[in-house]
């Protein structure tokens, strides 16, 4: 009997290059102009990409010390990526809109970080309880970026709430505007320096390679991050409530869920997440200016859109993935091409990878597809 | 894309609250605006210059403006007496939240924090009296212009009307007088009337009091449905009428160059220019509702070129007159258009905005990188581009070159309208309203946007062109994400949609900032604000844009 169904199935099921033939077929058929247009570009930045890669290996310009420390700036940039993915994620799942005011948010905690630092250097916590002030450094710019996103919230998106336009767009561009110049009026238009977190400079032997401790901290508290908005988002009331608003705003109205609390709360959330990624990247990078948020934001973005948009685990995902491939991108397949300066194109690597998400697989790489309307 | 479209049934709720609450909140928000005007470096800014001559400083003014508009809203319903003491209740609140500033100065070290934050200007807000007298004074002034708000706003409606348009006229002629003060200096016949209203550089006290009457004067003298009533006559007077109108605004706009000197020709130009690229931005989001934040790109590419194709220089490929490269740079920006287009119009609503937006800011670290120095010049540019020559003249100066936008501008006008009139345009229409609708409808989704895109980019790249003839050089520095949301902005301001909004708004947008020259770099700041207040406020612009069922 199993062998009989056995045999009909290997007769009904075509075999795989078969399968394969049937598929090329069907997409051939249903293709436009348009979409053979793309295959071509998808093949052609496939076939470049990978010229590039194979012609920096054989010719082996970069040590391996150097592509270590490429991966561990990768995963560093990264999990600051990934932390200002979450906010996007999170008000996107919610309200099925990107807060374009989120990068500044930031910025505008590194601000905050910036004063409480000085303020704790001056008292020389940094030296004595390092780990205490930079906790305390992140809680304040959370707490400034938290305070901020709730502005935005009220501003921007609440009283466009019931109306579907481009109307909360174009208003939090106002707003990410307005929160630049003011952090420029207010603080100059030079840059500001971090002090330096002493106890924490220098670098640790990680297999023979020099990895700077800030770089591992930074990586480190991304990720416990993370994990802590994981649990929030699954196991908690609030993270419910917010699951069920992401999924039926007027359903989850009926079920008692009070749903302009549960928005002002994601982006509360997200704010704060974005204020300590402001301080990660402030603690790696030491200058900090008004106007740094805004492409941080726009990459944070891309880092959610990669992992698959309202999906959490995936924005850390999207955010590392970002991370490596700014990173390792211009050695690794630019400076094959014999493309000069490489460097200085690491943010072109990192848009295109943006544009190439946003048309090949706007569901990303965990999400499921998103169905028109929601998009 | 239009503004009704209801997505969910869930409403807020709006509590009912104790009638001192609504004051109490009011003057806490007006206190705060007063207090950010100050810290934000505005104060500062307006402080050099005076309302009136040693009276009363623009940077006092604007502070006293954040308290009117405060008591205004705070006293907008009730009788006299609660809207007198609602007002007083405001303007105190407003004025205690203000005197915290004060405090300020004792924090330690609060000038490595707020630049402004220095003791001069903690001297100019307590009028040089010491802290505490000059907070007492602060409050004191915050109760009398609340009460005083209020009992204006009890006031029945033509005095009413009379006491507000007076202020207005005295801040708006307050805020232009730099550019009245000139515009008067030109012609001696009114030198008098300068004497009168104007001292050195500011209004004398007896021409603000004229400049009051004269505001209260035009406000008593309104016809009673406002300016609605008005302008249908002018419009609507028959045939003749509105032909003779739309003569006169050609005159205008084709003899203003002439008249005024450089650097308004200047102004007008960058007004044209700024038109002619919200022109373009209109015909993808105001036609096909397609957000565009890289259209910069277009307008670099169109620049770069005329640059490579005019410009004296060893990296320029040839060596055309400008109106032999206007049409390539415009093909050419159309072509990029095209060809970024087929990619990214496939993704639609915000994605498509950071799409285009990751798109502008590719091209610009392009153009920059070292990678293509040898071919576009890198961060140093390329310059000495050659200006608009022919019949044995050079358009070099600013109001010739004006001309060229101007018949660009007025293509574009024909181009879009007759677009947005024809099934193309109807077609968009229904591609703004809902794609998948459109679609099913049997409407090509990707040719139409495609189109609309192409068109659109083809517009900002005649713009480049104009700015890299007009300006003689190109820089990457110039082709800032700044430019899409400015364009975007004016769009947003004039009227999404709407072709006369588009140089409406770029008059109000690019126009008015550059005659205010006191407010600097503050402008953007402004640009931000009107962003936010007018998608609040009249989401669908200065000029509505016709509704495609009136177009019949």
């Amino acid at each position: 009997m199993a062998e009989e169904i056995g045999a009909a199935a290997a007769t009904i099921v075509p075999s795989l290059p078969t399968r394969l033939r049937q598929r090329w077929a069907d997409w051939y058929r249903r293709a436009t102009w348009v979409d053979l247009f793309l295959a071509v570009v998808r093949i052609v930045i496939l076939v470049a990409v990978c010229a590039g890669v194979l012609n920096t290996l054989v010719s082996q310009r970069y040590s391996a010390t150097e592509w270590f420390s490429f991966i561990a700036f990768g995963l560093t940039i990264g999990g600051i990526y990934a932390l200002i993915a979450l906010g996007y994620t999170m008000v996107y799942g919610i309200l099925r809109m990107i807060n374009f005011a989120h990068g500044d948010v930031m910025a505008a905690g590194t601000f905050a970080g910036y004063f409480a630092a000085t303020v704790i250097d001056r008292h020389g916590l940094i030296d004595s309880a390092p780990l205490a002030a930079l906790v305390g450094t992140m809680i304040a710019a959370a707490a400034c970026s938290a305070l901020l996103s709730l502005f935005v919230e009220r501003i921007a998106y609440r009283p466009f709430l019931h109306v579907r336009s481009l109307a909360p767009l174009i208003c939090a561009i106002g707003v990410s505007f307005v929160i630049e110049y003011s952090l420029r009026g207010f603080f100059g238009t030079g840059n500001r320096a971090y002090p330096d977190w002493r106890p924490f400079e220098g670098s640790i032997d990680i297999a023979g390679v020099g990895v700077p401790k800030l770089q591992l901290l930074s990586i480190t508290a991304a990720i416990v991050l993370m994990l802590a908005l994981h649990v929030v988002v699954n196991h908690t009331r609030l993270g419910k409530a917010m699951r069920a608003v992401s999924e039926d705003r007027d359903a989850a109205a009926l079920c008692g869920i009070d749903v302009g609390k549960v928005i002002t709360l994601t982006f509360v959330l997200g704010g704060a997440l974005a204020g300590v990624a402001g301080v990660l990247y402030a603690l790696v990078f030491k200058q900090i200016a008004a106007f740094t948020g805004f492409f941080l934001g726009i990459k944070g973005f891309g880092a959610a859109v990669l992992g698959g948009i309202g999906n959490v685990p995936g924005a850390m995902i999207g955010g590392f993935v970002l991370g490596l491939v700014e990173s390792t991108g211009p050695a690794l397949f630019l400076d094959g091409l014999g493309i000069a300066a490489p460097f200085q194109l690491r943010d072109v690597v990192a848009f295109s990878m943006l544009v190439m998400v946003l048309v090949f697989r706007p569901q990303g790489l965990l999400g499921e597809r998103l169905a028109a309307k929601r998009a | 894309m239009s503004f009704e479209i209801v997505t969910s049934s869930y409403r807020l709720r709006t509590r009912r609250r104790a009638p001192w609450q609504a004051p109490l909140r009011i003057g806490l928000y007006s206190g705060a605006a007063a207090v950010y005007l100050v810290l934000v470096g505005l104060f500062n800014a307006l402080e050099q210059q005076s309302l009136i001559e040693e009276l009363f400083p623009l940077g006092q003014a604007a502070l006293a403006a954040c308290l009117v508009v405060g008591c205004f809203f705070a006293t907008r319903e009730g009788r006299l007496a609660t809207r007198i003491a609602s007002g007083a209740l405001a303007g105190t609140v407003a004025a205690l939240v203000f005197d915290l500033l004060f405090l300020l100065q004792y924090v330690p070290d609060i000038r490595q924090v707020f630049i402004v934050a220095a003791p001069r200007l903690f001297r100019e807000l307590n009028w040089g009296l010491g802290d505490p007298i000059g907070a007492a004074i602060a409050v004191a002034a915050g109760a009398l212009i609340g009460a005083t708000t209020g009992a204006v706003a009890a006031l029945p409606l033509r005095p009413r009307r009379a006491v507000w348009s007076s202020l207005i006229a005295l801040v708006a002629v307050g805020a232009f007088e730099e550019v009245l003060i000139v515009a008067l200096q030109g012609a001696s016949a009114l030198k008098p009337l300068r004497r009168l209203i104007f001292a050195y550089d500011a209004l004398s006290p007896i021409g603000a009091l004229l400049v009051a009457v004269a505001g209260a004067a035009v406000a008593a003298s309104w016809p009673r449905g406002g300016v609605k009533t008005l302008l249908p006559a002018a419009l609507q007077g028959g045939p003749h009428r509105r032909r003779a109108l739309i003569v006169l605004l050609w005159a205008a706009l084709l003899l203003s160059p002439l008249i005024v000197n450089a650097y308004y020709a200047q102004v007008l130009l960058l007004i044209g220019l700024y038109g002619l690229m919200a022109m373009g931005l209109n015909v993808e989001l105001g036609f096909a509702g397609l957000v565009d934040l890289g259209f910069v790109a277009f307008y670099a590419i169109g620049a770069y070129t005329v640059a490579l194709l005019t410009s004296n220089n060893p990296l320029a490929i040839a060596d055309l007159s400008f109106w032999a490269a206007l049409p390539l740079a415009i093909a050419t920006a159309a072509t990029a258009g095209f060809i970024f287009g087929l990619p990214v119009l496939r993704v639609r609503g915000d994605y498509l905005a950071v799409a285009t937006l990751s798109l502008g800011e590719i091209v610009r670290v392009l153009v920059s990188s070292d990678a293509l120095k040898h071919t576009l010049g890198g961060a140093q540019g390329i310059i000495e581009i050659a200006k608009p020559a022919g019949f044995g003249l050079t358009l070099g100066q600013p109001w010739q070159i004006y001309y060229i936008v101007l018949a660009l501008i007025v293509v574009a006008w024909v181009v879009s309208r007759n677009l947005d009139r024809s099934y193309i345009g109807r077609a968009w229409a229904a591609v703004k309203g809902d794609e998948d609708v459109a679609q099913t409808f049997g409407i090509d989704l990707v040719g139409y946007k495609l189109l609309s895109y192409t068109v659109g980019a083809a517009f900002a790249g005649a713009g480049g062109a104009v700015f890299a003839t007009m300006i003689g050089s190109v820089y990457p520095a110039s082709f800032q994400l700044l430019i899409s949301i400015n364009v975007l902005a004016i769009l947003v301001v004039g009227g999404l949609g709407s072709i006369p909004g588009a140089v409406l708004g770029a008059a109000a947008l690019i126009g008015v900032p550059e005659l205010l020259r006191e407010f600097g770099e503050f402008r953007y700041l402004l640009t931000g604000i009107v962003l936010i207040l007018m998608m609040r406020l009249r989401p669908q612009g200065l000029v509505r844009a016709r509704s495609p069922a009136s177009r019949a």
